[in-house]
């Protein structure tokens, strides 16, 4: 049962992610995207692990897709301005990362041997546990957490700031 | 545990049928006659000029999104944070830590706030 | 696999999510007439007297009429989208009702089964929550971008950095909340306030009101109403996102609307107000065990249910304290302006609560 429900999110999880890239219209795009990262919580859901499952809802579908679209709506999305802001003549670019990251992924995955990978014996992950070893083992990169944040606001604000004087 | 879970596929799945089948019955007993000053997009009666996505919005609000997924993952810290706070064995240390990561975003939000980055007019 | 046990959970599960379904659905039947009564009566007029007594029917005649209104797709209109976006505000709604208790279980009677008067206890609750009923946000961003018309588009627009603005105050406060109650699960929460009115969280002085303001607050921006509705700020906006909307999918938006205010009234009664627990200690333990010793028989099978049912009452009644409030508010108040809004949020609401976190943490340690 529980091979079936894993089978249903994942086959959705790729097809909508294989939309995002197929998709001509960037809203669409990002609709798919957040349909792939749904499936994706449901899947931690399946690993015993519903704390992360709520994280990537709270996070990536609900805070990270939202500066996407807001950044589809602020700029023009139509072709002719996004040549201008990525012209054409630099696509070589792209297509030399494409097989330098395919080829990084594949080396990963190919090379980790997936044993105690999955659902934890004990059960749910609880937040406690996540809470009590956060703030004693991982002590100190809990904080650089607080300047990094820090520093995308900070780098944001002087970014945007450009285009509002 | 997993079927603590279930119920969540089950209420979307739910809701979505219901309105759709709403809308069904709403289909078969509506009227239909579509002409097109009743298509055209409302423009306080005027002919729309142009299409509205391109983009005249104001940069602030790509900010404030930007600041919305920033305290959006000290949201996340400050949950697990909420929860042993009370335990005794750690939470001097959790107290003193979390002021210093509070005290770092503060920083941020000062520093946004100074330069007019929440100011919106 | 499938044993009968397990089939039972399923059919109860099932039945649960059904009639909780149902009941939101139904909802705004019962609360549009309120709405339109209070009004009625703050504004000095009677409200709706004509279709059955005190205008009872209205509400069934507006489901008719707006069953019956033609479903105007504008041409210009990114077709697909515009049919899916209020469907997909409507959808997460409903989900985060999945994990709202409305009271503990319940022993049915002659069987000596507990049924529990929640969908499901997630240990995760509080973040389920926060994170679902974020994702509302959707069906406004992508309805005032699908429709294609200005208006539509910076309501849609707007609205959303409203919601987002409000969140951030929002979560913050729920952190609070469970700073005091020290569980991320809902009916934990609830159990921490029981034993008299002191123990709820509102009471936890100095910290527990201002976390409820925080919260109220933040709670009638997320919702949109009254004085922070600016997706429906005619004098500038016209109707917002969903000025180009029509008949049911029109509907939809109004009906996820209606839930939200309930589903804050809900949480404001579980994080703040003790849930289901009443107010003070009453003299007399109507639990199971001393009706059972007391009688025996099967009037204790009946006062075991009576003594698990009256907690709804309360629960019941504390939430339309809230969904009455949030009505007298809205026609009390004026509208906020949309910079005024912002600044509340982002210059009052966060860095006050971001205090108010290192003092309840204060008082914790």
């Amino acid at each position: 049962m529980e091979r079936l429900f894993f089978l249903i999110f994942a086959s959705v999880a790729v097809v909508s992610a294989l939309c995002v890239v197929l998709f001509r219209n960037p809203v669409r795009s990002a609709l798919a995207l957040m349909l792939c990262l749904l499936q994706v919580a449901c899947v931690f859901v399946l690993l015993r692990s519903p704390f992360l499952a709520v994280v990537q809802v709270f996070v990536y579908v609900g805070a990270v897709m939202v500066l996407f679209l807001f950044v589809v709506m602020i700029l023009d999305i139509r072709q002719a301005e996004l040549e201008a802001f990525f012209p054409p003549r630099n696509r070589w670019l792209m297509y030399a990362i494409i097989p330098v990251i395919t080829f990084e992924f594949l080396l990963v995955i190919l090379g980790t041997s997936f044993e105690g990978f999955g659902p934890g014996a004990g059960g749910e992950t609880k937040v406690e546990v996540i809470g009590r070893a956060l703030f004693t083992e991982y002590l100190l990169p809990f904080e650089v957490v607080s300047v990094l944040l820090l520093v995308a606001m900070v780098g944001a604000i002087v970014m945007a700031k450009k285009r509002w004087d | 545990m997993l079927l603590n879970y279930l119920p969540v596929l089950l209420m979307s799945g739910f809701a979505a049928f219901m309105a759709g089948m709403i809308l069904y019955v709403s289909s078969i007993l509506s009227p239909h006659h579509p002409y097109r000053e009743k298509l055209t997009a409302w423009e306080c009666g005027m002919e729309p000029v142009g299409d509205a996505d391109t983009g005249h919005f104001r940069v602030h609000f790509f900010i404030i999104a930007i600041l919305f997924i920033l305290f959006d993952v000290e949201t996340l810290f400050l949950l697990p944070w909420a929860v042993v706070i009370a335990d005794k064995s750690i939470s001097l240390l959790a107290y003193i830590e979390m002021f210093i990561f509070i005290g770092v975003l503060a920083v941020g939000l000062v520093y946004a706030w100074a330069k007019g980055a929440l100011d919106w007019i | 696999m499938l044993d009968s046990a397990l089939i039972l959970e399923l059919a109860i599960m099932f039945i649960k999510v059904f009639v909780v379904g149902s009941v939101l659905f139904a909802l705004p039947i019962p609360l549009t007439w309120l709405e339109r009564k209070v009004a009625g009566h703050i504004q000095v007029r009677l409200g709706p007297f004509r279709v059955g007594p005190h205008g009872v029917l209205q509400p069934l005649a507006d489901m008719i009429k707006m069953l019956l209104k033609e479903d105007i797709v504008p041409e210009k209109a990114d077709k697909w989208l515009f049919r899916l976006a209020p469907i997909m505000t409507l959808v997460p709604t409903f989900t985060v009702f999945v994990a709202i208790p409305f009271g503990d279980k319940v022993r049915i009677p002659f069987t000596g089964r507990e049924v529990a008067l929640y969908i499901s206890d997630m240990n995760v609750a509080v973040l389920y929550i926060l994170a679902i009923s974020g994702l509302g946000i959707y069906g406004i961003i992508f309805g005032g971008w699908a429709s294609n018309s200005k208006y539509a588009l910076l309501g849609g627009l707007r609205s959303a950095a409203q919601m987002i603005s409000y969140e951030v105050a929002m979560s913050f406060a729920v952190i609070g909340v469970v700073m005091l109650s020290n569980s991320l699960s809902l009916v934990e929460i609830v159990k921490s306030q029981s034993g008299g009115f002191l123990h709820w969280n509102f009471f936890y002085l100095p910290v527990g009101p201002l976390w409820f303001i925080i919260f109220i607050i933040a709670g009638f921006a997320e919702t949109n109403r009254i004085p922070f509705d600016m997706p429906e700020d005619e004098g500038s906006l016209g109707a917002g996102y969903h000025v180009e909307y029509s008949g049911m999918r029109f509907a939809y938006y109004m009906l996820a609307e209606y839930v939200a205010m309930v589903t804050v009234s809900v949480l404001a009664v579980i994080f703040f107000f003790g849930g289901w627990n009443p107010p003070f200690n009453l003299p007399f333990h109507l639990t199971g065990e001393t009706a059972m010793f007391v009688n025996g028989g099967w009037n204790a099978e009946f006062l075991n249910l009576l003594a698990a049912v009256i907690p709804l009452f309360w629960f019941a009644g504390k939430v339309a304290v809230f969904i009455y409030s949030f009505m007298w508010i809205r026609f009390t108040l004026p509208r906020y302006r949309y910079d005024q809004l912002m600044r509340i949020g982002w210059r009052v609401l966060i860095p006050l609560s971001m205090v108010n976190i290192l003092v309840t943490g204060f008082m914790r340690i």
